[in-house]
């Protein structure tokens, strides 16, 4: 079986002691800072990719890698420890996990997540190893046209996800693309928007936007919020194992969280938020067996299933990544980022010119998901003490972090003036009630957009229509269109609208 | 006209500012036809899809009733103030300023300044808990970005190190 030896090469690499130790680390550190509240995977890998800048590429992403697991769940602890989601995507495992923990059941409930994540982690890795083949095969059939009609639909999804009013989101897609475009174009050598800045014509850094908006934006509406009192159940965490009666509710709806959340990771623009979401409201429909505690009030079954859909969507969306270099969300983005950082252009060829690295990292997500429960189970005892740091002392060292961060990457000062201005726009669009993910994600699509346009319409002769006549390229942006329409659907629109009144 | 969303009503006026903006400095450039596309022609395309946008969340924020208007409610100045302050004093430290004859300081006072500046955005400032929170800071940082992952900073002001 050529799967098997595809793993097994994947296997050897992983396996070595170095790479081992950088997805321990990674994980470690990606575990410590999701923890800490307000802080997500896209900040928390934004704030550590400078780290890696001096590993060689499969070490870096194999840490990366871990970081992103990691934070996906540290963010689960703080979210049924106090009641805050470290993430977006843990926002629905609140309402039943910190019901649970008030009982004293934080530890079923921590287990559950975490063996829940565990399991979802294998059948995600295994997906992946599966389908990256074939996929790569379809890639290689696409042409430009394909490409750009694959990135609408990519977009149109994620939009599907921002919490609050379709068209802003909308709107800050597009505000992305246009930020993208800012620096030398490819083709004619013009330096765009730079106002005859040097550094302008390289282009606006990811980090930079990343860091300003998602880092600095935050803190400073985390500041102007009134001081709460946090609730943290140190002394309740006893009983760490869920009782037989637990598993009884627990499995199936592991396996429903799986199977939906590794479905929803492969589409453009889902991943880890909307498995989650779709895993929870699957579980509330389902009819309560007799004894089980109700939605709401710490069932079990409503930490598992959105737990483990939300770590196998976050699996199974490295597909789209690693087969057709299309990142389906923001931290994929980042990932793309820190790809192009260490001179691998994402994309079909990746599989093809360094397999080592393309097996390396899938086997690499299965020990970083073994390594996860084994770090986590046992040390859940310390994550509830970082929880208590008063966050006046966590807030400027994120600060600083940050700045180090942004000015490794060019040791250049500019980049810290560029991410004090994004920070202060970070702000406003907190203030404005905008979403900021899909500006990253438009912002790294806003290039290969264009480009793949040029291309499509320069074959054509400029005539538009190629998107629609070429069937792969019009299926995909029928899609698109569905997908809009479905969410336009007045009664989808207020179950959408209910879903993300917790945010 | 009343606003009947305060928030959604400045974010489309912001989306249309932006969009103008952009397709106005695409109109500089060299635009191109479809079989031959410019560098102003998919910035053009988008600003003015970005401009569109933005003036129907305004239209939209005008006519669609809200239930308390969306405020977008006080800015925090103080915060905002000092966290992008202490962020622009770090790069200030890092780097000098020559038009004033200041030297790059180096990422020791660098770190230092930016801690102590950003602790004044929160609600309590205990002067000794910040400066032991910098001292630790300081040399995590030391230990961990110029030591461990060989990062290049100047660490000690230019005139000590010469």
């Amino acid at each position: 079986m050529e799967l098997f030896d595809n793993l097994a090469l994947g296997f050897g690499v992983a396996f070595t002691f170095q790479n081992l130790l950088y997805a321990f680390i990674g994980v470690l550190l990606g575990t410590l800072i999701g923890v800490l509240p307000g802080v997500g995977p896209i900040a928390t890998i934004a704030m550590l990719l400078p780290a890696t800048y001096a590993l060689p590429p499969v070490a870096a992403l194999i840490m990366l890698a871990g970081i992103y697991y990691g934070a996906q769940y540290g963010g689960s602890t703080t979210a049924i420890l106090v009641n805050l989601p470290g993430e977006s995507s843990s926002v629905v495992t609140v309402i039943d996990g910190y019901q649970m923990a008030r009982q004293g059941r934080a530890g079923p409930a921590l287990a559950a997540a975490g063996l829940g994540s565990f399991f979802a982690g294998c059948v995600g890795t295994l997906i992946l190893a599966a389908f990256a083949g074939p996929l790569t095969e379809v890639a290689f059939k696409f042409g430009p046209a394909e490409y750009f009609s694959l990135m609408v639909l990519g977009l149109i999804g994620a939009v599907v996800l921002a919490s609050g009013s379709l068209l802003k989101a909308v709107a800050m897609i597009v505000l992305g693309l246009l930020l993208g475009l800012v620096g030398t174009d490819v083709n004619s050598g013009v330096a765009r928007y730079s106002f005859d800045i040097p550094e302008l014509t390289d282009g606006i850094g990811f980090i930079v936007i990343a860091m300003g908006v998602f880092g600095y934006g935050e803190i400073i509406h985390n500041l102007a919020q009134p001081e709460e009192q946090r609730e943290v159940f140190t002394g309740q965490v006893k009983h760490l194992y869920p009782s037989k009666e637990d598993f009884k509710f627990m499995i199936p709806a592991v396996l429903r969280g799986t199977t939906l959340g590794a479905a929803l990771g492969i589409l453009p623009g889902g991943g880890a938020l909307l498995s989650a979401f779709a895993a929870y409201t699957i579980e509330k429909k389902t009819k309560l067996k007799p004894g089980e505690v109700p939605f709401g009030k710490g069932n079990i079954r409503g930490v598992a299933a959105p737990e483990s859909a939300n770590n196998a969507g976050s699996q199974t969306s490295f597909i789209p990544l690693l087969t057709l270099g299309i990142p389906p969300n923001a931290v994929m983005a980042l990932m793309v980022g820190a790809m192009t950082i260490h001179n691998i252009q994402p994309g079909p060829q990746v599989m093809t010119s360094n397999p080592e690295l393309f097996w390396g990292l899938i086997a690499s997500m299965w020990i970083g998901n073994l390594m996860l429960i084994v770090l986590n189970l046992p040390l859940i005892g310390i994550w509830i003490k970082l929880l208590t740091v008063p966050y006046r002392w966590l807030f400027p060292s994120i600060v600083l972090f940050c700045a180090i961060g942004v000015y490794s990457t060019n040791n250049n000062t500019w980049d810290i003036w560029m991410v004090a201005l994004f920070g202060v726009i970070g702000y406003g669009f907190i203030k404005l009630g905008v979403e900021p993910a899909p500006l990253l994600l438009g912002f790294i699509l806003g290039p290969m957009m264009e480009e793949n346009l040029r291309r499509a319409l320069l074959l054509s002769r400029g005539d538009w229509s190629v998107l629609v006549t070429r069937p792969l390229s019009a299926g995909l942006l029928a899609a698109a269109l569905l997908l809009l329409i479905i969410v336009l659907l007045p009664a989808v629109k207020s179950k959408r609208e209910e879903a993300f009144v917790e945010d | 006209m009343k606003i009947k969303s305060q928030k959604d009503f400045f974010s489309g006026l912001m989306f249309t500012v932006v969009g103008v903006a952009f397709a106005w400095g695409a109109s500089t450039y060299n635009i191109g036809t479809g079989a031959r596309m410019g560098p102003g022609y998919f910035p053009l395309m988008l600003g003015i899809l970005l401009a569109l946008l933005g003036g129907l969340i305004m239209f939209k924020a005008l006519v669609v009733e809200t239930e308390d208007g969306d405020k977008i409610g006080k800015l925090a100045w103080k915060p905002l103030f000092f966290i992008i302050g202490s962020n622009i004093l770090f790069g200030v430290m890092l780097g000098g300023l020559p038009s004033i004859g200041l030297p790059p300081m180096g990422i020791v006072v660098a770190i230092y300044v930016l801690t102590i500046v950003a602790s004044l955005a929160g609600n309590t400032f205990k002067l000794k808990e910040v400066l032991i929170l910098a001292t630790i800071l300081a040399a995590l940082s030391y230990g961990a970005f110029v030591k461990l992952l060989n990062l290049q900073f100047p660490v000690w002001p230019a005139f000590i190190t010469g």
